[in-house]
This record gives structure tokens, sequence and C-alpha cells, in this order.
């Protein structure tokens, strides 16, 4: 006899508000269902009555987490229906904006999956050191988040020069956090016996559901739109993309964590340049948008990003489809999750990193046939809490 | 334009309507929409391309959808577009190749009101129960 934990509406573990639904037999789940749409805004529709300038402030607000990936996939995919290539001023100050975010991001998602583990010291440190980044993006843009430096031909705000030292140190300060952080997860026996062979993609899973982002690429598919059809200013600067091959959810932190590092690079070899370059040289004035269509994508931080905007030669879009990466990626917890027990399930739907830019609420499992309530949202984390202290007992006594 | 692209106009000849090639990187192909599990199914299992997503909308000639494939090995992004007459919104689904486009085509069910014929669950994605029936809010005049 099977029994439905739901895990939502509202619920910390989860990106938005969205029902899952564990089929359990026992401690095991079976099957997984899922209803989604309770955070739908009907943003497509209300981008085709807004001017192509206005679309910018729209879809920042898709997400509040990677809130710059949005603005560069509609940049490039009307940069591409009007034909322009916009001054390298602007690709390098683009480039540091997204990937300032790919760290304060992944730092997040650090922190978020160490809470989830029980290592709440995890989760102090990976958010005490996304302030500094968060103060910097304050800095250049007067935002912490929602920093609408984007428009069609450039950016609205420069880095001016006088600024890129206070960015070099505070990088330094998140590169040397990071060590600590990747030691703490990668060197510890708690977690490799806790996260090692939990929700494992296959390849195949990967190709099949179309999952991308570092979902994708701790299952050894190398996709990286930064590297595969590049942008900005992604083909100027050195960087590799980072995979791992066991796809479970040790993979997926060893992959972010890695990529902290690459951004950190990025960063670094951008800003040098952009010392190079004239200070103001950051958009070019882009008169009219012709009529044809247009897709684009970029990396944001969960993976691809991707755009399609039809136009009319007016001033609004005709037609913008929206696809964000979590669209695909959580998909793939029919894979993830079925077999696995109550906890793992827990574990396996938090490394997908959806984001946590909602209401946290809480969540009850409740028995099919008596309507009872057996584990509101705080049990089941404790449960997934509680499954690393038994490891860790196992490990000091074998120790 | 890339060596596939070629193939595929060579392999579906007759299949093919129409091609717009932007940029090396950026090609069009407005195919027949009887062919499109064959083209679809020669692009995933050939070429190993990947399906990115689907985009429907409407206009003067009926309803369009875009099916977006990308080689990541290139770069390239290829929209296979069909068109659909409005009297008969019906297409295959892609469900039969990859789960991919499982949820999409449950979108464009639920907004534009296209029927994908063999999807294994073709129920609203969105708005269970929330929106009246019959009516397409991404429909130029709700029908």
């Amino acid at each position: 006899m099977s029994k439905i934990i739901p895990i939502g509406p509202y619920h910390p573990l989860q990106e938005e508000p969205e029902l899952f639904k564990l089929y359990c037999e026992g401690e095991i789940v079976k099957d997984i269902k899922w209803e989604t749409g309770y955070n739908h805004r009907g943003i497509e529709k209300l981008s085709q009555s807004r001017t192509f300038d206005q679309v910018f402030f729209l879809v920042e607000r898709i997400c509040g987490i990677c809130s710059t990936s949005h603005p560069f996939a509609f940049a490039n995919c009307m940069e591409e229906i009007a034909g322009i290539e916009v001054p390298d001023r602007a690709k390098y100050i683009r480039t540091i904006i997204a990937e300032l975010e790919r760290i304060h991001s992944h730092l997040l998602w650090v922190g978020l999956a160490g809470h989830f583990l029980g290592y709440n010291t995890v989760f102090m440190w990976a958010w005490k050191y996304r302030e500094p980044v968060l103060d910097l993006f304050e800095m250049i843009t007067g935002n912490r988040n929602s920093y609408a430096m984007f428009k069609i031909g450039g950016v609205r705000r420069d880095i001016e020069n006088n600024k890129i030292t206070r960015i070099k140190e505070t990088l330094d300060l998140v590169k040397k956090k990071t060590d600590l952080l990747a030691g703490a997860v990668m060197d510890d026996p708690v977690i490799h016996a806790r996260t090692k062979g939990v929700g494992i993609l296959t390849k195949e899973d990967i190709v099949n559901y179309g999952a991308v982002g570092p979902v994708a690429r701790a299952s050894g598919v190398a996709i990286d739109v930064r590297h595969d059809d590049p942008y900005a200013a992604y083909p100027l600067v050195n960087w590799k993309v980072i995979t791992a091959q066991s796809g479970d959810v040790f993979a997926k932190a060893e992959v972010r964590l890695l990529e902290m590092y690459e951004s950190i690079s990025i960063i670094d070899q951008c800003l040098a340049r952009l010392k190079k370059e004239k200070e103001g040289e950051t958009e070019i004035v882009v008169k009219e948008v012709p009529e044809g269509i247009g897709t684009g994508h970029a990396e944001a931080p969960r993976g691809e990003v991707f755009h399609f905007v039809k136009t009319d030669g007016s001033n609004y879009p005709v037609r913008h489809k929206i696809r964000a990466p979590s669209y695909v990626n959580i998909a793939t917890f029919r894979k993830s999750c079925v077999g696995q027990t109550i906890s793992d399930a827990t574990l396996s739907l938090a490394a997908v990193d959806p984001c946590y830019c909602c209401t946290e609420r809480m969540a009850y499992a409740f028995d099919v046939e008596t309507g009872k309530k057996i584990y509101n949202g705080n049990e089941l984390l404790a449960l997934s809490q509680s499954k690393t202290e038994a490891i860790i007992k196992r490990i000091k006594t074998e120790l | 334009m890339t060596s596939e692209i070629e193939n595929i106009k060579t392999r579906f000849g007759e299949g093919i309507f129409q091609v717009a090639v932007r940029n090396e990187r950026r090609v069009t192909l407005t195919v027949d929409k009887e062919k499109i599990v064959d083209i679809a199914g020669y692009l995933y299992h050939e070429f190993h391309w990947r399906f990115i997503i689907a985009s429907a909308l409407e206009s003067n000639k009926g309803i369009e959808i875009f099916y977006h494939f990308s080689n990541d090995s290139s770069g390239l992004i290829l929209n296979l577009k069909v068109i659909l007459d409005k009297e008969k919104t019906e297409i295959e689904s892609l469900t039969c190749l990859f789960e991919a486009s499982s949820w999409i085509e449950r979108e464009m069910h639920e907004i534009l009101g296209i029927n994908f014929l063999h999807h294994p669950n073709l129920e609203k994605l969105i708005s269970d129960g929330n929106w009246a029936e019959g009516v397409y809010p991404y429909r130029k005049e709700p029908s």
C-alpha cells in the first residue's frame, strides 16, 4: 500500500511553489508526480505589452537569484535580430556581472545543501562570504539584486577603473573562502557517504530530459552555452568547462564548487582587459529593431536560459517565449528520486538547485487512507539530517 | 550552410518547404507538419542534437510552432517551423522521441489549444482547474 508524501506547494526545498507528490511504500519512493503553475505570472504575455527597453526590467524579475541571466539572453536575442555587436567594454562588463552572479548563486546553493545535510556551519560560512559579493553589486549597480545593467546595444552603467581594486580584493577573499568550503565539502567522509550514489542521473537521462547546466555537467555531458555558442567576452578569455562523471549529488556539488574558481578567473581576466579599454564606451545607439525572429541563450548559474522573440518592426515583441533551466531540470526528478528513500529524495530535489526566491512554508505528509498527518516540513528536514548523524556515528565506530 | 543542413535537405527533399539562414549558427527550416516526427527524430538520433524547447504563436498564416534544436558542438540553433491550420490545430507529439517535449506540449495545448496526437498525458500544466475550458489566452481572438 503506497502513501503519498506531498512536498509543497510552499516548501523550503523548492525554487517556486510547486507540489511534488512522492508515492512511497515504506521508506522507498516508488513514483513521483507534480503540479506546477502556482507561481505562473504570465510574463510572456505581459512582455507583449512592453517596449523592448521595458522588457529588460520585466524579465529581470523572473528569478531573484540569477536576475542577470534573463536580461542577458534577451539582449543576445534582440541583438541578433537587430544585427548589432556591442562595444568590447560592454562585453567585459556583462561578463563580470554574470560571473559575479554565478559565484553568489553557487555560494547560496552550497550553504543550503549544507543545511539540508545538517551541516549548519557550512550554511553559515557560505552565506557569510556571499555577502561581500552582494556588496560589490551594490557598489557597481546600486542594487544588491535586480541590477538593471542591460540594454539593447550595451550596458546602462560603466564599471569605472577606480572600482577595479576593490573588486579584486573581494575576489581574493572569496577565493580563499572557497578553498575553505571546497575543503570542508570535498574532504569530508560524512558528506561523501551521504551524497555519493544518491540521486544518480545517467548521460542517457540527461539527453532524454534535455537537462542543462551543472545538472548535465555532473553527469559527464559537457554542455555550456558560454563554450558552445560563445557570447559577450567568453571567447576572449581562458577558462574551461567543469564536468564530473558520477551524476550523483556529490558530483553536482563538486561541479558547482569548481565552477566558482573558473568564474573568479574569468572576472580577473575581464578586469585586466577593462583597464585597457576607454572608460564610458559602454553602448551603441540602436535606432530600430527590424521585423524578424531571434533566438538568444545564456548560461545562468542553473543552466541554459533560452529566449525566442518574434518582432514585426514595431517597438513591442509579437511573441516572447522564455525557457528557464529549471523547466527541464525539474522533470529529471522522476529519474533521480524514484527508488530512493524519502530522506534521499529530499536531497536529490535540492541538488538540482531550484531557486529559493519564494515564500517558505510548511509541508505535511499525510496518510492517504486516514488523512492523518505524518511529517511536517521541519520533520522531513530532520529526517534528512538524522541520516547524516547516523552516518557520522557509523564512521566514528569504524574508526 | 553547414553540411548537416544540406544533409537534412537531401534526405527530406519535399518535406522541407523553406530554408532561412541568418548566419552560420542560426538556421530556420519551414517543414511539412506531417514529417515533424521523422525530421526531429533524425536530428535527435543521427546528429545527437539537443531539443531546447518549442515556441508557439498565432499569426495570419495560422498557428506557428518553432521547435528549437541545439547542436552543442558547433553552437548552431536550428528552428524547425511548422504552420498549422487554425481550423485543424493538430500535430504529432514528439514525446515518442524524448521526454523533454512532454511539458512544453502540455503548455502549448493549454495556451493555444494545439492538440498533440499520441501524447501520453495531455493534461493542463499551468492552470489545472483555474481557467475556463476552450479559452486560449495566447490566441489573438479568444475562441
